[in-house]
């Protein structure tokens, strides 16, 4: 007779014991968290990602007009082909390219020289008013980045081209300025450096604030010349600041969508960003898909070389810590003559810009600008005129405050879930440190930052024309501009949860685990009061850069959808500049309260909710 | 209430690095136990091993009979269900809420009413000489004053178990005096069975009843504070223990009780073993004659540092180099010819191979 052993088996014990165990860590906190966390880039970044380039080798119901034989969705190079060989991939592919790079580099190397002086003059010379240009330099970069061009424009308009109506140049002075000083690779360079030079600014002086000065003085002692000590001490100190700002810029003005769209279009001077734009806009999705695969590797091969030649590892960080004592310059008698020279620069990059579009909003008819045509049409203007296609001016327009509602509501939703995933992502990478699992989660949110805003936008196409899983399709919603923004958002998020994370020492957390608090109790009560200060810092400066970005949205809008940034656009093609202009002030006025806004929280409460 | 916490071949690793390397250890009821060793010695990971918040890598934690962990069966009950109260070492007062709210935290998640909590507020403030404090910040209160708020946290909800993770190390001298002090009160009158952890060996010495010794991750010695001081039970735990510096000197058995060290000689229990040892004696264990002895061993002086209360010799003869503690301020000089006289009792024996002390 057999007999059933009820006792379980050691191998069975052995089981149980590691389930167990593989259960209790499930369900830590910051594992359930990253995983979650996992869940969800994947879903915003991974997948749509993959479809895109599926998209870009399969067959295309549009791709049966030229090949009647092909059979949609199988799979084919023809795309690539026809993209990358031949008189098409020139005009297509390679010209753009080349526009973009171009660009991307010359707008680089200007933000360098001119945020890495500023940065110089305000953080390391005896020059005067310090603080006043300190201040000013972060002006531009609050303004959204066309600003710039459509002012530039409003100058040096040139009728010469295609006729229409001339800037201010031309009508002072009779003549039309010279084609490349109005439009092309010249304006934009400019125009977007003096916009981007900010990331430089702040991060060059962040880096030498946190230089020991002995550093120097030691060279000093040695008796190095001033010159050799600023190339062979401080240069290397700054250099991962300037890469910082570098891969910033970069990817930035690759991707950038505003400033070529209205400065370079008009003479067929096409960048990959308009392109991707006029492809997607035709409908040719695949083509517009490929160029945003190619726009995207160039970043992500341009960022990979940099930080192979400077070799440091984490180059994207932001430098930050304390402010040693640092030794000053004395520029002697030069040193107000660099006063007067950076304020006139900044009078030139932030009031006579905005000067002019106030001017060019005032004119009845563009490009007159005589005293006698000034008028407040396209401000308050009847409905129906010849105008503006019969718009009413723009503070009667109903459609602007519907746009303008649709801005502030997704720049509101947008910042609320960025904090929110800043705290989430902040704990589980924080908490997670040294795991496996957590630097998993630390990269994924860093791909965002690589991939350039319009192509971001494509990117988000391709995941959600059709639907996926348990995500309804998203194409035409106001949800889709919510998700994209977020998403694109994630790894400055990430980024500020983690340094707000890093602030609460993780005794606080087990303080509370030893009193017997659950991780709900723990966060509701420790962690979230702990980090507030830093969870509204983030929330509003979310809500400032959301309320301005245009390539990332440019091509997910739909008349319904339309917010403030898109709308100045659709207002520049359809001839009507000067609504446009008006736009753009009512964009900069609401930013610069929203920047306000920050000034006070930051200074208030960041250090109180520290307990410092 | 008295609460016996036993370990059983405890290890953690921390990826290739083994923290705690199968430790076993009975804490009795009511002990005042010190885990002591340098740091990095895995005495904080062994602290938060038995409070929940490190999961190890082996073995087993009883509190009261009660299992908390074990790796072989899958158990490990969470900080809060283990009934013990924490103080770290940098307080962990949150920093958001006022001293009482600090206090009442863990009450208000065992859902005590009002009035109750009210009073062990009282209490507990009272305990630790803080009355009146209930509506500070943390930040506006001293490093002391913290500390005692930080031990007020723990005893308001009054655990079985107080653990304690060098709550002085970030105090002034003066402050950690009066502070040693008082937490010992605290223990003698809760008669709580205490873990506390430090690196500092005046504090383990004056105020436990156990001292567990630590040296990478293994537990070296395990005893009453006057054995760890008198019969430290291997030349780590000598030379660990002890201000001034234990003389550990080389030497050579010659026949029975008698043990060559240098160019001299000197006499004490050998316990019939053979081969280089090396003999440990205490600084103060050393008597200095100034005149000539039969049975003293001439040294010269080398520099004589008086401090007050007690003063340090250091004396050569050779290349032998003696540490010597005397009362008072010395009025030897330096360069001088003394006979040190060395007492056999006071002396202790270690295998040179193993370092570890000969008692039979």
């Amino acid at each position: 007779m057999t007999t059933i052993d009820s006792t379980p088996s050691p191998n069975s014990q052995k089981f149980i014991a590691a389930s167990r165990r593989f259960f209790r860590w499930l369900k830590t906190p910051h594992v359930v968290l990253s995983l979650i966390m996992l869940v969800v880039m994947f879903y915003m970044v991974v997948i749509p990602l993959y479809r895109m380039v599926v998209t870009t080798v399969t067959w295309q119901p549009r791709d049966l007009v030229t090949n009647p034989s092909a059979v949609v969705g199988e799979l084919t190079i023809f795309h690539y082909v026809r993209m990358l060989t031949g008189t098409l991939g020139k005009i297509y592919m390679y010209t753009p390219l080349m526009h973009s790079m171009t660009i991307a580099i010359g707008a680089t190397v200007l933000s360098l020289l001119i945020g890495g002086s500023l940065a110089w003059l305000v953080v390391r010379t005896d020059m005067p008013g310090r603080k006043l240009v300190n201040q000013l330099a972060l002006i531009p970069y609050i303004m959204p980045s066309w600003t710039l061009a459509q002012a530039w424009l409003v100058f040096f308009k040139s009728t010469s081209l295609s006729g229409g109506t001339p800037g201010v140049y031309e009508f002072f002075f009779g003549v039309a300025p010279p084609t490349w000083l109005s439009y092309g690779p010249v304006p934009i360079i400019i125009c977007s450096a003096l916009h981007y030079y900010t990331f430089f600014f702040l991060f060059v002086s962040a880096a030498l604030m946190s230089i020991d000065s002995s550093l120097e003085e030691a060279g000093d002692l040695m008796g190095a010349s001033r010159w050799r000590i600023l190339r062979k001490i401080t240069l290397p100190l700054v250099i991962p600041a300037i890469l910082s700002g570098f891969i910033m810029t970069f990817s930035k003005v690759l991707g950038t969508f505003g400033g070529p769209n209205i400065l370079g279009t008009p003479v067929r001077y096409y960048v990959v960003a308009t392109m991707i734009r006029g492809s997607m806009g035709v409908g040719d999705t695949a083509d517009g898909f490929l160029l945003a695969i190619v726009l995207i590797s160039f970043s992500i091969i341009t960022i990979w070389i940099n930080q192979r030649l400077i070799g440091t590892r984490k180059s994207y960080e932001t430098i930050g810590g304390r402010g040693f004592m640092a030794q000053v310059s004395k520029l002697g008698s030069i040193k107000n003559i660099l006063f007067v020279l950076s304020i006139i620069f900044q009078i030139l990059v932030i009031v006579i810009p905005l000067g002019l579009l106030i001017w060019s909003s005032l004119m009845l008819q563009d490009g007159n600008f005589s005293l006698g045509n000034l008028s407040l049409q396209h401000w308050i203007g009847e409905r129906g005129t010849i105008y503006n296609h019969g718009e009413p001016g723009v503070l009667l327009n109903p459609k602007i405050y519907r746009t303008a509602w649709n801005s502030i509501r997704l720049s509101l939703w947008t910042a609320l879930f960025t904090a929110l995933l800043g705290v989430v992502l902040g704990y589980a990478i924080v908490k997670g440190r040294g795991t496996r699992l957590s630097k998993l989660v630390e990269q994924l949110a860093y791909i965002p930052y690589v991939i350039p805003g319009i192509a971001f936008g494509a990117v988000y196409i391709a995941m959600f024309i059709k639907p996926l899983g348990p995500i309804p399709a998203l194409y035409g919603t106001f949800t889709l501009l919510v998700v994209v923004s977020v998403a694109k958002h994630i790894p400055y998020s990430s980024r500020s949860g983690v340094s707000a994370m890093m602030q609460v020492g993780r005794e606080l957390e087990e303080a509370g685990q030893i009193s017997g608090a659950d991780f709900w109790q723990r966060f509701r009560r420790i962690i979230f009061p702990l980090t507030s200060a830093g969870f509204v810092a983030g929330f509003l400066l979310t809500f400032i850069t959301t309320m301005r970005e245009l390539s990332l949205i440019i091509l997910l809008v739909t008349p319904k959808t339309q917010v403030l940034a898109s709308q100045t656009m659709f207002y520049i093609e359809n001839g009507d500049g000067q609504m446009a202009n008006i736009v753009i002030l009512i964009l900069i006025a609401i930013t610069l309260v929203g920047n306000l806004i920050i000034g006070r929280f930051r200074g208030g409460s960041l250090k109180k909710g520290l307990g410092m | 209430m008295e609460t016996t916490i036993e370990i059983k071949n405890l290890t953690k690793k921390f990826g290739e690095v083994i923290a705690i390397n199968n430790v076993s250890l009975t804490i009795q009821p009511g002990a005042f136990l010190t885990l002591l060793g340098p740091s990095g010695c895995g005495k904080t990971t062994l602290l938060r091993c038995i409070a929940g918040l490190e999961d190890p890598d082996g073995g087993e934690i009883y509190i009261d009979d009660k299992l908390v962990f074990s790796y072989e069966k899958g158990i490990s009950l969470p900080p809060g269900q283990r009934d013990l109260g924490l103080v770290f070492q940098n307080y962990a007062l949150w920093p958001h809420m006022k001293v009482d709210k600090n206090i009442t935290f863990a009450l208000e998640i065992q859902k005590m009413p009002k009035e109750e909590m009210k009073e062990r507020v009282k209490e507990a403030l009272a305990e630790v000489q803080m009355e009146g404090y209930e509506d500070r910040y943390p930040r506006e209160m001293s490093g002391g004053q913290q500390q005692r708020i930080a031990l007020a946290r723990m005893l308001a909800y009054s655990p079985k178990v107080f653990l304690m993770d060098e709550p002085l190390s970030n105090l002034d001298a003066r402050l950690r005096m009066d502070m040693r002090s008082e937490i010992k009160r605290l223990h003698h009158v809760a008669k709580a069975t205490t873990v506390y952890v430090t690196h500092d060996q005046v504090e383990a010495l004056t105020m436990s009843t156990t001292i567990g010794i630590m040296k990478e991750g293994v537990l070296q010695q395990v005893d009453t504070p006057d054995r760890i001081y008198h019969y430290p039970a291997n030349l780590f735990v000598a030379d660990f223990i002890g201000n001034p510096k234990v003389n550990l000197l080389d030497g050579t058995i010659k026949g029975k009780n008698l043990i060559q060290i240098g160019d001299f000689t000197i006499s004490m229990d050998t316990f019939a073993a053979s081969g280089n040892k090396v003999v440990a004696v205490r600084p103060e264990d050393i008597n200095i004659l100034t005149d000539p002895d039969p049975e003293a061993v001439e040294f010269t002086t080398y520099s004589v540092l008086p401090a007050g209360a007690d003063s340090t010799i250091i004396a050569k003869r050779g290349k032998i180099e003696i540490t010597i503690k005397v009362m008072g301020i010395s009025t030897i000089a330096m360069d001088q010819k003394i006979w040190l006289k060395f007492n056999s009792d006071t002396m202790n024996l270690y295998d040179k191979e193993t370092g570890n002390l000969i008692s039979s």
